[in-house]
């Protein structure tokens, strides 16, 4: 079985700063990481690898220095890394990256399931995932939180979805994101960290993907949605009373008032 | 010259027959850009046989298109997106709001590249620009900067987040139109929804007070103090990340970024220090109380009012004035 494991660079969002006053990120100002939803995509697609026989292809797509992210995911246990890097990918929206991420399934050929984290913490859209299956016409489950079963036809997953939870059993080939909840990624070891650094990183730029895609359809020019404006959202005033202990009482009783003010509480 | 893409069309969610209330928000919503633009408002309800579709008449639909199917009952994205998109196609609809559920997050990704056309996720605030085109504000960078986003192509789609807008007034005067559409079934069965292996208990969001703990809690048990002072004040229970890691209570209870996010009239987190991650979850609530022994747990950064003491103290002193209170009322 060909397992695809899609990742993103993304900056360390508790370090990230803003320039408030212009509303804009200083992706300076924190280093780059590997989406932590995906490392759970990534462990979801090693454990299947040693449970039955699979290999574990890695795809991200962005600049040169995203290779870093790629050998980091075989130091903990992929097989393979490929990186899609071409200055004509830039400025992709969400619509134009997935069409690229599903030309590059496709180009990589043979395919039988797809997984992606639930969401990135940068761009918190969640919507990559079910464009690439649609892209690449596989049906998709999304929130997993459990693999019950796989083998090489079938999927068996549960499916954090519509307030509840469902247990789907998806035919192959197939794509779907994965929730924190299914698993604790596992750190790099020593053997595969060996392995990272030698590994090669394959590049795939736009005219290799040329038969899957063309160049409408990538970049800023393939992007339907474009930002118009960043806005700073004001900070809400908040009362910010403190009391300390000895206020205590006082507090609570004031408090109470207030429950019966917004009417919480029965005046 | 007619528009090609006119009217602006709400995905009606539902689960087993009932109507999602995001359904109202979004259609009230729907009908404050229609009026500016001139149009229609659809409805788009996939849903088993037996809904009464006037609801969403009376909740500001035009027009109800209703795929009448029991394949509808489970959670199938690529069914639902197979309906959804072919009625998009026959509408066309302008502009086409999905509440940003699981559900809708999961579906309208795979609608919108099936109609190669743009979405902008979990919007907050969406408005008309003087050539009439929809401009989508979402918060984005843990909710840092707000963007203002429009799409080239047609529809203009957004997911938008629940409890964002206010649902649109019930009113049973107005008219409108249901037209039934036959369902469109797959030709092969590539998902089998095999079964609801758990119903969530509770959505918290639903909730306008939540009582929530943190890592200051220190058993499970303990929870009945918090589920006591909730139930005093009409409310629900919530949970930071620590304590659901625990196993004190379900995730459905989490707050927080990769949890539920609430946006509650009262909001009283007891024992929370304020981790990014759960102020991302609450931060937009009306009120905040917080009650925390650490004065400088980053909680109290966004309270109105907060407390420093030991919750095992403040919580059953307030559990007591409030019975206390209600007993005085009750013997006036």
């Amino acid at each position: 079985m060909n397992i695809v494991v899609l990742i993103k660079q993304v900056p360390d969002m508790v370090k990230v700063k803003f320039d408030r006053e212009k509303g804009v990120v200083d992706r300076k100002s924190a280093g780059e990481e590997i989406n932590p939803f995906d490392l759970n995509a990534l462990e979801t697609a090693v454990q299947i690898s040693e449970k039955i026989n699979a290999k574990v292809t890695v795809v991200s797509m962005g600049p040169p220095s995203a290779s870093k992210a790629l050998r980091e995911c075989i130091a903990r246990g992929a097989n393979e890394g490929i990186l899609i890097s071409d200055v004509k990918f830039g400025g992709s929206d969400t619509k134009a990256t997935s069409f690229i991420l599903a030309s590059a399934i496709k180009k990589i050929g043979s395919c039988d399931l797809v997984i992606a984290g639930e969401k990135t913490v940068d761009g918190d859209t969640g919507q990559v995932g079910p464009e690439v299956a649609e892209f690449l016409n596989v049906p998709h489950a999304s929130y997993v939180s459990k693999i019950t079963d796989v083998n090489d036809d079938k999927i068996e997953v549960y499916s954090e979805i519509w307030e509840g939870t469902y247990l789907k059993s998806i035919k192959l080939p197939a794509l779907i994101t994965v929730t924190k909840d299914i698993n604790e990624p596992r750190l790099p070891s020593f053997k595969n960290k060996m392995k990272a650094r030698k590994a090669e990183i394959q590049t795939l730029k736009f005219e290799d993907l040329k038969e899957y895609t063309d160049a409408d359809k990538v970049g800023f020019k393939g992007s339907p949605t474009k930002v118009k404006k960043i806005e700073v959202p004001k900070i809400q005033k908040r009362q910010g009373k403190i009391y300390r202990e000895a206020d205590t009482a006082k507090a609570e009783d004031e408090l109470i008032n207030i429950f019966r003010k917004k009417k919480i509480l029965e005046a | 010259m007619e528009k090609e893409y006119s009217g602006v069309l709400v995905f009606a969610e539902q689960k087993k027959g009932s109507i999602h209330k995001v359904s109202y928000e979004l259609l009230g919503k729907a009908r404050e850009l229609a009026e500016k633009l001139n149009v229609l408002v659809y409805s788009a309800l996939l849903g088993p046989n037996g809904i009464d579709a006037k609801e969403l008449i009376y909740r500001g639909a035009d027009k109800v298109f209703y795929v009448e199917d029991d394949i509808f009952n489970v959670p199938e994205e690529t069914i639902y997106k197979t309906n959804l998109e072919s009625l998009i196609k026959k509408v066309k609809p302008e502009i086409c709001l999905i509440g940003a559920t699981s559900l809708g997050r999961s579906l309208a990704p795979r609608v919108a590249a099936s109609l190669e056309t743009g979405l902008t996720a979990d919007c907050t605030g969406l408005e008309i620009d003087e050539d009439g085109k929809l401009i989508q504000i979402r918060p984005a960078f843990s909710e840092n900067i707000l963007a203002h986003i429009k799409s080239d192509t047609y529809p203009q789609m957004s997911t938008v987040r629940y409890k964002e807008f206010n649902e649109n007034k019930r009113d049973e005067n107005r008219k409108g139109d249901i037209v039934k559409v036959d369902a469109v079934k797959p030709e092969h069965e590539l998902v089998k929804v095999i079964k609801e292996l758990k119903s969530q208990e509770i959505n918290i969001s639903d909730a306008s007070v939540v009582v929530a703990a943190g890592k200051g809690l220190k058993k499970a048990e303990d929870m009945a103090m918090i589920k006591e002072l909730a139930d005093l004040l009409s409310g629900v229970v919530g949970a930071s990340r620590e304590i659901v890691d625990e196993g004190f209570i379900s995730k459905d209870f989490q707050v927080g970024y990769s949890g539920n996010r609430v946006k509650p009239k009262l909001y009283i987190a007891c024992g929370i220090s304020g981790a990014p991650q759960h102020l991302a979850g609450m931060k937009e609530s009306d009120f905040i109380v917080a009650i925390n022994t650490d004065p400088s747990a980053p909680i109290f950064n966004v309270s109105d009012y907060g407390i420093v003491d030991d919750m095992y103290k403040v919580i059953p002193d307030l559990i007591n004035k409030i019975k206390q209170g209600s007993l005085e009322a009750v013997s006036c």
